[in-house]
């Protein structure tokens, strides 16, 4: 009885779902040069994401979550967080990479099958941001890993998150260098 | 007993709004046995042990000298202490004589120091010693490690389960993952120029922090933050704590198996989010909380933006609720699992929800002088039960009032300066403000420059990851996620 103008109103209404401006064309072009130099194959369009926390205050972590709520609807675009780094595409890194951090990271990277990718998100990530200089972390992730993009922000919103991804999807996914046989 | 009565001759130091009682290591064991006390903090710096209690009518401070790097445990007769005196042994080099845990915590061999905040640190080049975990003893008993890298996206931690079957016979949790050295950078900087680290030491608690590390400051420097600062704050905390209780609520039935609940708080939770950044300028309220006030006043539209997505809120909470209380599957899942028992709570002095849905009605709001919240009368809910859903049912009562709190706060918002400066001056405080996972503590001490020369951040999560560890011994592996979710500590608050 109650069942029926509810299922009305979900037929109706439109999606939360909010469409996303493009990723900009200069980044993209600048990760697809990468991309090319580093003559990686090609997944397609749908990217793998392993998410690893190097260290950071879990801000990073509020908005990478935010990424899968029905606004932001990370999915339809073909990207998925996945539950071990043996099954991913990309590792999103956030946190100025603490030291105590640094050798399960490198064992998160080595365990990724190629082709992969490596995404900074947020300024600790990208040099350490406020923790630069202390004892206990490296500053930032390149200092460990080869970073393919960076994400800034502290922390970045999704809207952030969702472009550089995507720019990610899009240089990768772009037309293939000839094969040479 | 007042803390006169209880020290008699011995000397006080000049920490506001609390004094700093030194004593002796005879009168710093008595107090480890005293029952009327209950232990928040445990923190050093170089050649002296200080400890924070919570006594009848306000907090009990208490230092204790450590000549050669010693003093008394303790751990023996609390059971809050293991953890702080071994970060105390790893950070400042001071061991606990007596301690029932020798073990490092956030040390794990890896910094190229040795005790990096004593004053004297020594560098090692020692490989990383493997990590010990308490052993236990039965049948057919197996290990299983999690982490640090864990299924979803969440925190670096390692939880060593021993199991029989499906069944925890002991879960143990090992931090320090995500050390940062939060201390040795705030140390010689101003409270001006170290909150920034403040306000990361939890980004989901980032405004309770930073208002804690404030008021520590304030009370140091002898300040009294203008009216519309306070109120400003307040506003900015109890909306923290409806966004973390909405994601909580998500996570909670997420983890229970039913989507519908964790999708409509997340749509909740990101209006919550968008009106937080149209009246303050940031999602997260991140450095918006500075000491002497507040770094800029809600924008024009903001309070207006706030009061809708709020409103949004409050008409989704009956059925969301409702379903809480009526859904066989999502009840089965959320009762009796994940007992906190009322007389463990007591003894840890396990604030926040975790404290009030096991009987232990504690709320620093309700402390007396915590300006505004002293004209507002806030209602904390307790419940006796100890389970994920008492924990789940604090949140929404919880929810509730902060929803009814803002709207009052906004309608009569002082007129006013937003920031004072802080005076250069020597002094001592402590500050403690209640932010979503319970109370955060902060005690500081500036030198004559105004300088901080001691510090410490303490996260409720300290008093809480034991509870976790109690609460899922005999209980089933498969049942982590949802107990992990219920209590949501910060593994950052610990590992600083």
């Amino acid at each position: 009885m109650t069942l029926a103008p509810k299922l009305a109103r979900a037929l109706f209404r439109r999606p939360l779902a909010e469409p996303v401006p493009p990723a900009p064309d200069s980044v993209v072009q600048a990760l697809a040069e990468r991309l090319e130099a580093a003559a990686r194959r090609r997944l397609g369009r749908s990217l793998a994401i392993r998410q690893v926390n190097a260290g950071s205050c879990n801000g990073c972590e509020l908005e990478i979550r935010a990424l899968s709520d029905p606004f932001h609807d990370l999915e339809r675009f073909g990207l998925r967080f996945v539950a071990s780094p043996r099954h991913a595409d990309v590792l999103l890194v956030t946190g100025p990479l603490s030291r105590n951090m640094r050798e399960a990271l490198e064992r998160a990277w080595a365990c990724t099958p190629d082709p992969k990718w490596i995404v900074a998100a947020g300024d600790c990530a990208a040099d350490g941001g406020v923790f630069r200089g202390s004892y206990a972390v490296e500053d930032g992730i390149t200092h460990a890993l080869p970073v393919d993009l960076i994400i800034p922000g502290c922390p970045p919103t999704p809207a952030q998150l969702l472009e550089g991804l995507l720019a990610l999807l899009e240089a990768q996914a772009g037309p293939a260098p000839p094969r040479h046989r | 007993m007042s803390a006169a009565d209880r020290f008699p001759n011995g000397a006080a130091a000049e920490c506001r709004p609390w004094p700093r009682h030194l004593l002796d290591p005879a009168r710093w064991a008595a107090l480890a046995a005293d029952d009327s006390l209950t232990l928040l903090s445990l923190w050093a710096e170089p050649g002296l042990v200080h400890a924070a209690f919570l006594a009848e009518g306000g907090l009990l401070l208490a230092s204790c000298p450590a000549p050669e790097g010693r003093y008394p445990a303790l751990s023996p007769a609390r059971l809050g202490a293991p953890l702080f005196e071994r970060m105390i042994h790893d950070l400042w080099g001071l061991s606990a004589e007596g301690g029932v845990d020798p073990r490092p915590w956030l040390d794990h061999g890896r910094w190229g120091l040795v005790a990096p905040l004593s004053g004297r640190p020594v560098q090692t080049m020692l490989p990383p010693p493997q990590p010990e975990f308490l052993p236990a003893e039965g049948e057919g008993l197996h290990q299983m490690p999690l982490g640090p890298v864990h299924g979803g996206v969440t925190e670096s931690a390692h939880f060593r389960f021993h199991l029989q079957g499906e069944a925890v016979l002991r879960l143990e949790a090992r931090l320090g993952y995500a050390h940062r050295g939060i201390i040795g950078l705030m140390l010689g900087k101003s409270p001006r120029s170290a909150a920034r680290f403040a306000a990361r030491i939890a980004g989901d608690s980032t405004v309770a922090h930073a208002w804690a590390f404030a008021m520590a400051a304030e009370a140091a420097a002898e300040l009294v933050p203008p009216p519309r600062a306070l109120v400003l704050r307040a506003v900015m905390a109890e909306l923290e704590r409806i966004h973390n209780h909405l994601r909580s609520w998500g996570a909670i039935c997420e983890a229970a198996g039913l989507a519908w609940p964790h999708a409509r708080c997340a749509v909740l939770r990101e209006g919550v989010l968008r009106a937080c950044a149209a009246a303050f300028g940031h999602r997260l309220m991140m450095d918006r909380v500075v000491p002497g006030g507040v770094s800029g006043d809600i924008a024009p539209g903001g309070a207006a933006a706030i009061l809708s997505a709020l409103e949004a809120v409050a008409v989704e909470i009956p059925e969301l609720a409702g379903l809480c209380e009526t859904h066989a599957g999502l009840r089965n899942r959320i009762t009796g699992i994940g007992i906190v028992t009322a007389e463990l709570a007591a003894r840890l002095g396990a604030g926040g929800p975790i404290g009030r849905a096991s009987g232990r009605g504690f709320d620093a709001r309700r402390l007396p002088g915590q300006a505004p919240y002293d004209e507002l009368d806030p209602v904390v809910p307790v419940l006796p039960e100890g389970d994920v859903g008492a924990r789940l049912r604090i949140r929404i009562a919880e929810l509730r009032e902060s929803i009814r709190l803002v709207p009052a706060m906004l309608a009569r918002l002082p007129e006013g300066e937003l920031r004072l400066s802080l005076p250069q001056r020597a002094g001592e405080g402590i500050g403690m403000v209640e932010g979503f996972r319970g109370e955060c503590l902060h005690w500081m001490a500036l030198d004559d420059g105004g300088l901080i020369r001691a510090v410490f951040p303490r996260d409720p999560s300290w008093l809480q990851y034991p509870l976790l560890e109690a609460a899922m011994q005999g209980g089933s592996a498969a049942d982590f996620p949802l107990c992990e979710a219920s209590f949501g500590c910060a593994v950052s608050g610990v590992d600083l």
